[in-house]
C-alpha cells in the first residue's frame, strides 16, 4: 500500500485579522497550499475541512472553484483539523483518490470560550454556579500534577517565556514580543497557579495541507514529507477532563496516552527517533504534562529539562518551535493543522530564524481538547 | 426572612440538619456518579459529607454566561474551586468556602456546607453546596 505524502502547505497568519472572515482565511491558506504544490484547485480530487465557529468549510468551493470536488465537512472540537488530516490520509491509503486537501480555520470572539452546560450533557446549575470554565480545569489539573511530581511555578513560566521567544521568530505568530520570566510570574493570576501570560487565547487563523500518494509526490515538490503515523482517541475511564462535576477516585490515563501509543505503533518508530515536537499548550502546565503523557519523559523530569533549556529550539528536544498555542492563540479548527504546518516547515529546513539545527528528520504533533480527545501525527522527510 | 431553596432539585438533601449530596450508584458495576443518574440501573445514594481536598484553583475573573451572579466585574469576589475526594465513593467538584485561598492545601480535610448564592426573580434565595475546612482538623 502506498505511503501518504504532504506536498503543499499554506497558512493564514494567526491572531486577529479584522474584516477577514474565518472562511476567507481558510481560502487564503488553501490558495497558498495550492501554489506551494504548484497545482490548481481543479487538480484536487477531494477535500476535508472544518471550523468550530466560522462556518462550513465546503462553502469554500464558491471562492476556490465549482469543480464538483467532494468536499466533506469535519466537526470534532479541538481535533477538527486532526480529524480532517486523518480522513485525508485514510482516503488516499484506501486508494479512492490520489490527491486532496485538508483545511482548518476559525475565528473566535475575544475572551474565554462560552460554555453551554446542556450542549455538553450537563445540568444547568453547573454553569450557573460558576464551575463550568475551562480555565479552572487547567489550573486544577496542573495544581495536582505540581503537587505529585514537584513541578514549580518557575517551570510554568519557563514554558511561556519560550513560547513568546519562539513566537518572536515566527512571522505568522500572533504574539511576537518576548515576555520575561519575571513578568510572566508577576502577571495577573487567572486560575491559580496560572497567570494570564501562561494561557493561550481564542484567536483566528487557517491552515491547509495538500496530501497525495507518495509515489506521485515528486511531481509536485522536490522535498516531499511523509505522514507516517496519525491517530485519534477519545477519553478512557478515569481521565481528568474539563467540565467534570465529578471524577473517579481511581485515576486513569488521558486520551493522549492512547493516541500517542497508536501513532508510534503505526509509524513503527520510537520516541528516540523524534527530533522535535509540537505539543498542545493551551497553557504552560499542559505542555509540561503532555511531554510525559506523550511518552517523551517521565513525570517530574520536565522540571530539569526546562531549567536546562532542553525544549528550546537549540535544545536536545525542541517543543513548540513556532510559539505553540500560547504565542499563536487557539483558532480551534486550525490549531492542530498549525502544528503539522510548523513541522513541515522545519523538516523542509525552511524555518529561518527559528529553524531547529542539524537537519531534523522526524517530527511529532499532539493536539488535545474538550471533551477529552487527542490526535497525534508523525511526519518524516 | 426570604425563602430559600436549592438551586436545582436532586442535588442535595434539603431541608436537613445534616445535608448530603445526592449521587447514584450503578448497581452492576458499583461505580458512583454525581450528580445522580436517572436510570433503572442506578440507585440513589447520599454521599459522604466529609472528604479530602484533591486539587484546587481560584476563579479570579467574573465568569460569562451561563454564570448567574449579577455583579459588576470590579465588584466580583474571586472564589476557590476544588475536587473533594469522598473516601470509597467519588471526587466531586465544588466551591471551597470558609478559608483564605492562600491557606488551601491538597490533602486537607473538608466537609459539606450549604450556602446562599443569589436571589432569583421571585426573591427566593438559591442555595448551593460547597465544602469548607473540617472543624475537627
Amino acid at each position: 500500500m502506498t505511503d501518504v505524502a504532504i506536498v503543499g502547505i499554506g497558512i493564514h497568519p494567526f491572531g486577529r485579522t479584522d474584516g477577514v472572515s474565518g472562511l476567507q482565511q481558510g481560502v487564503h491558506a488553501a490558495k497558498e497550499a495550492l501554489s506551494d504544490a504548484e497545482i490548481e484547485w481543479k487538480d484536487i480530487e477531494f477535500a476535508y475541512g472544518g471550523s468550530s465557529a466560522a462556518g462550513s468549510a465546503d462553502t469554500m468551493v464558491s471562492e476556490l472553484g465549482l469543480t464538483g470536488v467532494p468536499f466533506m465537512n469535519v466537526s470534532n472540537g479541538c481535533a477538527t483539523g486532526g480529524s480532517a488530516l486523518l480522513s485525508a490520509y485514510t482516503t488516499i491509503k484506501s486508494g479512492q483518490f490520489d490527491i486532496g486537501m485538508a483545511v482548518g480555520f476559525d475565528k473566535h470572539p475575544r475572551g474565554a470560550f462560552n460554555a453551554d452546560p446542556e450542549a455538553a450533557g450537563l445540568q444547568k446549575w453547573y454553569g450557573e454556579t460558576g464551575l463550568m470554565l475551562t480555565t479552572q480545569f487547567f489550573g486544577m489539573k496542573i495544581q495536582r500534577y505540581m503537587h505529585d511530581y514537584g513541578i514549580t511555578s518557575d517551570a510554568l513560566a519557563l514554558v511561556a517565556e519560550k513560547a513568546f521567544n519562539n513566537g518572536s521568530l515566527n512571522p505568522n505568530a500572533w504574539r511576537r514580543d518576548p515576555v520575561s520570566k519575571e513578568d510572566i510570574l508577576n502577571g495577573m493570576m487567572v486560575s491559580d497557579p496560572l497567570t494570564k501570560f501562561m494561557f493561550c487565547s481564542p484567536a483566528e487563523g487557517a491552515v491547509a495541507l495538500i496530501l497525495c500518494r507518495a509515489d506521485i509526490a515528486s511531481k509536485f515538490t522536490t522535498k516531499p514529507l511523509y505522514l507516517k503515523g496519525a491517530a485519534f482517541r477519545s477519553r478512557p475511564l478515569g481521565s481528568f477532563e474539563v467540565f467534570s462535576p465529578s471524577l473517579e477516585i481511581e485515576r486513569g490515563p488521558s486520551p493522549t496516552v492512547g493516541a500517542a501509543k497508536a501513532t508510534f505503533e503505526m509509524a513503527g518508530i520510537g520516541h528516540e527517533d523524534i527530533d522535535l515536537a509540537q505539543l498542545q499548550d493551551t497553557e504552560s502546565g499542559a505542555e509540561i504534562m503532555h511531554m510525559a503523557e506523550n511518552g517523551f519523559c517521565k513525570d517530574g523530569d520536565q522540571e530539569k529539562m526546562l531549567q536546562d533549556g532542553d525544549t528550546n529550539i537549540d535544545g536536545k528536544f525542541p517543543v513548540n518551535t513556532d510559539g505553540g498555542c500560547i504565542a499563536n492563540g487557539e483558532p480551534v479548527g486550525a490549531s492542530g493543522l498549525r502544528q503539522v504546518y510548523e513541522n513541515c516547515v522545519q523538516l523542509r529546513g525552511a524555518a529561518g530564524k527559528r529553524q531547529v539545527p542539524n537537519n531534523p528528520k522526524t517530527a511529532y504533533t499532539h493536539v488535545y481538547g474538550a471533551p477529552g480527545i487527542s490526535a497525534c501525527t508523525i511526519i518524516t522527510n | 426572612m426570604s425563602t430559600q431553596k436549592p438551586i436545582a432539585d436532586n442535588l442535595f438533601t434539603w431541608p436537613s440538619d445534616s445535608p448530603k449530596l445526592i449521587g447514584s450508584k450503578d448497581t452492576e458495576t458499583g461505580r458512583y456518579f454525581f450528580p445522580a443518574k436517572n436510570s433503572n440501573q442506578h440507585e440513589k445514594v447520599e454521599l459522604s459529607n466529609k472528604g479530602k481536598l484533591w486539587t484546587w484553583t481560584v476563579q479570579r475573573f467574573l465568569p460569562k454566561t451561563p454564570y448567574i451572579e449579577q455583579v459588576a466585574p470590579e465588584d466580583f469576589k474571586p472564589y476557590a474551586v476544588g475536587y473533594i475526594e469522598l473516601p470509597g465513593e467519588i471526587m466531586v467538584e465544588s466551591r471551597l468556602v470558609g478559608i483564605d485561598p492562600k491557606e488551601l492545601e491538597i490533602g486537607m480535610e473538608m466537609e459539606l456546607t450549604i450556602e446562599p448564592f443569589v436571589k432569583n426573580e421571585e426573591g427566593e434565595e438559591l442555595l448551593i453546596f460547597a465544602f469548607k475546612p473540617s472543624v475537627n482538623s
